[in-house]
């Protein structure tokens, strides 16, 4: 087993790993001291298969599609020289706190096993799709059955369809984007059903890709039953009520020979657990500071593995940041963590924020603090109390589930109210009337 | 007669209010940015389209390539350009910005390709 060191790995070579690179390497980190590990035979993570357009509003003031966008961000990575290994997957890191060597295990054709030791480590490997299992319901698994994610990847970069006669289950933007795609290649898209009494996707998916196209979304539907031994043969739906129980006598059945299934996207973590980084149990990401600094020093997250986003703008934006700041570590040579002067807490319907602690020293002038409401709120305000003193509040006409939300704490402002005499550490977000 | 839409120009997705004055645009309101307010004018009259698919490629890293139309097409021809595409077949390598159809189903439109395609 061959062993290395780095200054900097990333871990993953989507848009989050690529602009985490980019500022880690323009902030000065020399690039031969950098390595992106990225399992796929491409760079660009999934908007290699999102082909549709709509990103890069914010970035590049244009509207792009998937893979133009990350192109952007690959061209950059190559004229900065920043090195990458490709089909090159990560099997374990783990920290001695001793050292503060973080030792990356990874594989490759060429290489084999072989491990670098990195004094700073960004976690960007995204998320996953819930897993088939979260279709509860008894009897046979035909053929026909696919993640939403899984057939988005046989349409678009395989060539392939995976049926011609369609029921969507979630509508989350997957879910959404799918309907249109798998219409516009000459599927019969019967329906998408929902459980929620909400659509998890953005309303712009729910305009463009169902009611063009006279797709009908059901909310507070899900799948009952499923027809058919060796292949999808017939899909039935039901009405759920408040506690998402099917209601009897309002089965629908449609016949169809392809099931989506688009449940919504978990990030992947499994290397940030194995390597004892603290967990949220609401986002299933790492635990960050205002830098993205997880509770172990020198290893940092940020995209989807944190949250899962729906604008890639703020992945890269949130990227960016933390690249910046693994440079600002190296540079430091800092090995531990001090304790955070400032705790985020959310309540009245916000789910969590990222970052979680408030370091005021490292905190820079402004913070964007991203988040999600576990509800629709109409008419409601954003608040943010330090104690009991109130910063700033904002009235929004819709907050949804789907949509992140995001607060802009004003470091001048924090400063002024603990000299003013506020003690608490404790930052609340809420949603009030 | 007020209309609610929402904006499909960008993921904000402002929801936005447009007073009729018959077939007139009387008062928009609700958007967030200019882009709104021209994407409901020309929505409530003429609504439009960009236009993203894949074409066959051969001799590629991958079976497809993804394309897009280079802007967007009037609504009632996105089924006339995706039929336009779907017999069309490539050879790698593709390159972002290459014209693979000029003029797609005479709306004056182009369609080039959105992703890099190697020789495979
Ligand atoms: C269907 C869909 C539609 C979307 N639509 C939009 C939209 O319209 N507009 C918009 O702005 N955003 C959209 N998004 C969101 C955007 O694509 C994501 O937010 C963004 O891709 C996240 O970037 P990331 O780098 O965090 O994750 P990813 O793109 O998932 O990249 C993670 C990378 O890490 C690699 N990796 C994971 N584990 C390992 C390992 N162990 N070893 C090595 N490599 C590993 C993966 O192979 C992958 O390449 C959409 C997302 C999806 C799924
Ligand atoms: S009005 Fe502007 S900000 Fe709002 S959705 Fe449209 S483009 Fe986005």
């Amino acid at each position: 087993m061959s062993e290395k060191t780095k200054e900097l790995v990333i871990i993953g070579g989507g848009p989050a790993g690529l602009a985490a690179a980019v500022a880690a390497a323009e902030a000065g980190v020399p690039v031969e001291e950098i390595r992106i590990l990225e399992r796929d035979n491409k760079l660009g993570g999934i908007l290699n298969q999102c082909i549709h357009n709509g990103f890069g509003l914010h970035t590049f003031k244009e509207e792009l599609t998937g893979p133009e966008y990350a192109d952007r961000f690959i061209q950059k990575a190559h004229e900065l020289k920043i090195p990458s290994s490709l089909n090159t997957m990560v099997v374990d890191i783990s920290y001695d706190a001793a050292s503060g060597v973080k030792k990356v295990t990874a594989m490759n054709r060429s290489e084999g096993v072989f491990t670098i030791d990195a004094r700073a480590v960004i976690l960007a490997m995204g998320c996953r799709e819930r897993p088939k299992g979260a279709l509860n319901i008894p009897g046979y698994r035909p053929a026909g059955i696919y993640t939403a994610g899984t057939a988005q990847h046989y349409v678009n970069i395989d060539g392939r369809m995976p049926g011609k006669e369609v029921v969507i289950l979630g509508s989350g933007d997957i879910g959404l984007i799918m309907a249109r795609r798998m219409t516009l290649e000459g599927a019969k898209v019967k329906v998408v059903a929902e459980l929620m009494p909400y659509s998890g996707g953005l309303k712009r998916n729910i305009v463009q890709c169902l009611d063009d196209y006279g797709i009908p979304l059901k909310l507070s539907h899900t799948v009952v039953d499923i027809e058919g031994k060796e292949r999808v043969e017939a899909v039935t739906i039901a009405q759920v009520d408040e506690n998402r129980a099917p209601i009897p006598g309002t089965e629908e059945r449609y016949t169809c020979d392809t099931l989506l299934l688009a449940c919504g996207l978990l990030p992947e973590n499994e290397l940030s657990r194995q390597l004892g980084v603290e967990m949220s149990p609401i986002t299933g990401g790492p635990l960050v500071d205002e830098s993205l600094e997880t509770n172990l020093a020198g290893v940092f997250a940020c995209g989807n593995v944190l949250h899962v986003h729906d604008l890639v703008d703020y992945v890269s934006g949130e990227a960016t940041i933390a690249g910046q700041n693994a440079a600002k570590f190296l540079s430091e040579k800092r090995t531990e963590k001090n304790a955070p002067d400032l705790k985020i807490v959310t309540q009245g319907g916000v789910r969590y924020s990222v970052p979680s602690t408030i370091h005021l020293d490292t905190m820079a002038d402004t913070l964007t603090v991203r988040f999600r409401v576990g509800a629709v709120y109409k008419d409601q305000n954003l608040a943010v109390y330090l104690g009991d003193t109130k910063l700033q509040s904002l009235k929004k006409r819709v907050m949804a589930p789907g949509e992140m939300e995001q607060v802009i704490l004003v470091k001048k402002k924090l400063e002024e109210v603990r000299e003013a005499g506020e003690k608490s550490s404790e930052l609340k977000i809420c949603i009030e009337a | 007669m007020t209309r609610e839409l929402t904006c499909i120009c960008c993921p904000i997705g402002c929801s936005i209010t447009v007073e009729m004055n018959g077939n007139e645009v009387a008062y928009v309101s609700g958007n967030n940015c200019p882009r709104g307010d021209a994407y409901v004018r020309k929505e409530v009259t003429a609504p439009q389209r960009t236009v993203t698919t894949t074409v066959a490629v051969d001799g590629g890293e991958s079976a497809a390539a993804s394309v897009k139309t280079q802007g967007e097409i009037p609504k009632e021809k996105i089924m006339e350009c995706i039929k336009a595409l779907r017999d069309l077949h490539v050879e790698a390598p593709v390159h972002i910005g290459d014209v693979i159809l000029k003029n797609v189903a005479d709306t004056g439109v182009d369609i080039v390709a959105t992703s890099n395609i190697a020789k495979g």
